[in-house]
């Protein structure tokens, strides 16, 4: 028990141990809503409820999701970054563009996670080292320049073609479980313990709460927030390979909107938009919640401007159900 | 209170769906069902073509499955033939936002047993059965630049607005368009082709790539919108810049959506078939497919209800396709009858 109580002492001073405590949590509602989906869909759609929905389909969503455990950190830090749907892009762009000028596939997708990981450490050393740009305005300026220039690149045309191998990523199975899946295990799971088990992730709370704290306490403020914007970009970038795979090919406009989705898987999972708060079992259930939801009632065939709506609502009704929570709690608003 | 209230909400939000859909009539499971999955939603073109569909299967006696996603990109049709797959469809038709990005779906959709077809705008061959074609494409970017050279007087800049780069019924019309001025130079000397622009069957993106093509070309005569989202938003930007007469517009619109231009002169004359038709034809060859009587290979026949038999024929792109017909013109004599049928 000392162990799950760990992440709890970084968010706020003392608390004692109590089952009641533990049972009501955000995760534990997050757990019932995701089981209402399953239920909901499976009284729906009468195809729903099968071990195909649950091994196979989460490849349809979990492309995204390899961005959500970054966003996730940069939220923590009380900041936010709309670039990474134009990060996906412009790697995705890059890796096709230089494999169809005779790179081999293997150095065309490093080059692929060397333009994502690039474009994050812009968006780090520009919001950690000049002060007066916001990261707002940061984020919202490169998402633009990195979508145009990935337009300049491949000006409206797709490019594809890739060698056969590189479909693995994308629907590949390992004992009959797809690579993404694992692929998405395992990088959850080095997120968590980067998060709960570091001190690098100590300090990530710790400056979501009072970044002037931290700063006075010693801590390398700007080479943290650096490091997690450039993290930012890199799993942007294995995004843009998994959905590269999932697709055959790649055009300028690919990932338009990710970010948002990203964003609001995160706040979904608990994660407070004013930082310091929030673990990672919250997003990972928000991933299968939205994704869930979505591919439940597409097989319900409901038309998609309703699938948006009810998305819409959960995500309002789950932040106001956050807020309500803590100030009835603690007297005191924390989202 | 406030705690009350949330949780009223929370049940509210696992409710609202089975509600939403109780209200539209819930699948049964039994009866055989077709889908077909259009580019994106608020298409009046691409509703017509749905509720050709939809008729053509329950003429049948079947149950149609009519999808679009939000988006008119491949990701998003990935996922809904993905959830097709999980319901056991008997066909998928598909209207293509990408040519070859749909190939590793639709494989893993042909391996379960499912008919996939392509209409109006085709995915690869490999992916498909046949393509159902509304018209010759050949014909069609043809008989487009004939038009723009007789609304320019045979000299001036023309322009073409497309709907996405990537649609590939749209690159081949342009491609045609091109071969007629190539190989035609003589006669087209003085008519230049100066930009294809991209308003990805948005209206919005429509107009300001109007807008742009107006600003950058002031020597333009004729904007050819081959697409039923930009031509009507090009016949909107010359109306209300005054432009009637001086910059005209042509292409392949809905008669209900561009009569108005048609009325008022903006667009002298244009094209389309019928997309109801288009939909309609598409329902009996994924039903012919289904039943094993249509393999796509050439040379096949299938009669396909009111609209009489159709031959499966070779298409440009080295797969199959089914051609409804040629396209048919709207110009003011004609458009009061069809502007209110579709």
């Amino acid at each position: 028990m000392e162990d799950t109580r760990a992440p709890e002492i970084a968010i706020s001073a003392q608390r004692q141990w109590s089952w009641k405590e533990f049972f009501f949590q955000w995760e534990w509602l997050l757990v019932v809503v995701l089981l209402i989906v399953v239920g909901a869909n499976t009284w729906l759609s009468p195809y729903f409820l099968s071990l195909n929905t649950f091994i196979r389909t989460p490849a349809t969503f979990l492309d995204k999701s390899f961005i959500v455990f970054p966003m996730m950190m940069v939220i923590i830090l009380g900041k936010i970054d709309v670039s990474v749907g134009s990060t996906v892009a412009l790697s995705a762009v890059v890796m096709a563009t230089s494999y169809n000028a005779g790179v081999p596939m293997p150095i065309a997708m490093l080059i692929c996670l060397l333009v994502g990981t690039t474009c994050g450490a812009i968006n780090g050393v520009l919001i950690a080292k000049f002060k007066e740009l916001s990261f707002v305005i940061v984020t919202i300026s490169t998402m633009m320049i990195y979508r145009g220039i990935a337009f300049i690149i491949l000006e409206n045309r797709a490019s594809g073609g890739f060698p056969g191998w590189y479909a693995f990523l994308g629907w590949g199975e390992v004992a009959g479980i797809p690579f993404m899946m694992l692929a998405f295990i395992a990088v959850a799971v080095i997120f968590g313990l980067l998060l709960h088990r570091t001190s690098f992730g100590r300090v990530v709370f710790g400056m979501g709460n009072n970044a002037t704290a931290c700063r006075y306490s010693g801590v390398d403020t700007d080479r943290v927030t650096m490091t997690v914007f450039t993290l930012a970009g890199f799993m942007a970038a294995v995004t843009a390979l998994f959905l590269t795979s999932r697709m055959g090919s790649t055009r300028p406009n690919v990932a338009m909107g990710y970010e948002l989705e990203v964003i609001a898987m995160v706040v979904l999972g608990g994660v407070s938009t004013n930082g310091g708060m929030g673990r990672i079992a919250g997003p990972i259930l928000a991933i299968f919640i939205v994704g869930f939801l979505s591919f439940g009632m597409g097989l319900a065939n409901l038309q998609a401007p309703v699938v948006l709506v009810v998305i819409g609502l959960l995500l309002i009704v789950s932040v106001l159900a956050l807020r309500v929570r803590f100030t009835v709690k603690k007297k005191k608003p924390v989202v | 209170m406030k705690r009350g209230i949330v949780l009223a909400l929370i049940v509210i939000m696992a409710v609202a769906p089975i509600v939403t859909v109780f209200a539209r009539g819930a699948q049964e499971a039994g009866a055989q069902r077709h889908a077909f999955i259009f580019k994106n939603t608020g298409n009046p073109y691409g509703d017509k073509q749905m509720e050709g569909f939809a008729d053509g299967i329950r003429a049948q006696g079947f149950e149609a499955i009519l999808r679009a996603p939000d988006q008119p990109t491949a990701e998003a049709q990935i996922q809904i033939i993905e959830q097709l797959i999980a319901q056991r469809v008997a066909s998928i038709s598909v209207t293509g936002n990408d040519f070859d990005a749909l190939q590793p779906v639709l494989t893993r959709a042909r391996n379960q047993g499912i008919a996939v077809l392509s209409a109006d705008s085709a995915v690869n061959p490999a992916s498909r059965i046949t393509h159902i074609n509304q018209a010759d494409s050949e014909m069609i970017g043809r008989t487009l630049i004939q038009a723009a050279y007789d609304m320019a007087g045979g000299s001036g800049d023309i322009a073409i607005l497309s709907a996405t780069s990537t649609a590939s019924n749209q690159n081949l019309w342009i491609e045609w368009m091109q071969k007629e001025l190539a190989e035609n130079a003589s006669k087209y000397a003085n008519l230049n082709l100066v930009r294809i622009a991209y308003g990805d069957d948005l209206r919005d993106k429509s107009v300001s790539e109007t807008e742009g093509l107006l600003q950058s070309f002031p020597n333009l005569r004729v904007i050819i919108a081959p697409t039923t989202v930009g031509i009507a938003a090009a016949g909107r930007v010359i109306t209300d810049r005054g432009l009637i007469g001086q910059v005209k517009v042509t292409g392949l619109g809905l008669p209900s959506e561009m009569a108005e231009y048609i009325e008022n002169g903006a667009t002298p004359y244009m094209f389309l078939w019928n997309p109801i038709d288009v939909g309609y034809l598409t329902a009996y060859a994924a039903v012919a497919a289904v039943e094993g009587r249509l393999t796509g290979a050439v040379g096949e026949t299938f009669s396909a209800g009111r609209l009489g038999d159709f031959e499966v024929v070779q298409a440009g792109d080295g797969g199959t396709e089914v051609l409804l017909g040629a396209p048919f013109r709207f110009d003011p004599s004609n458009i009061a009858e069809w502007k209110t049928v579709y």
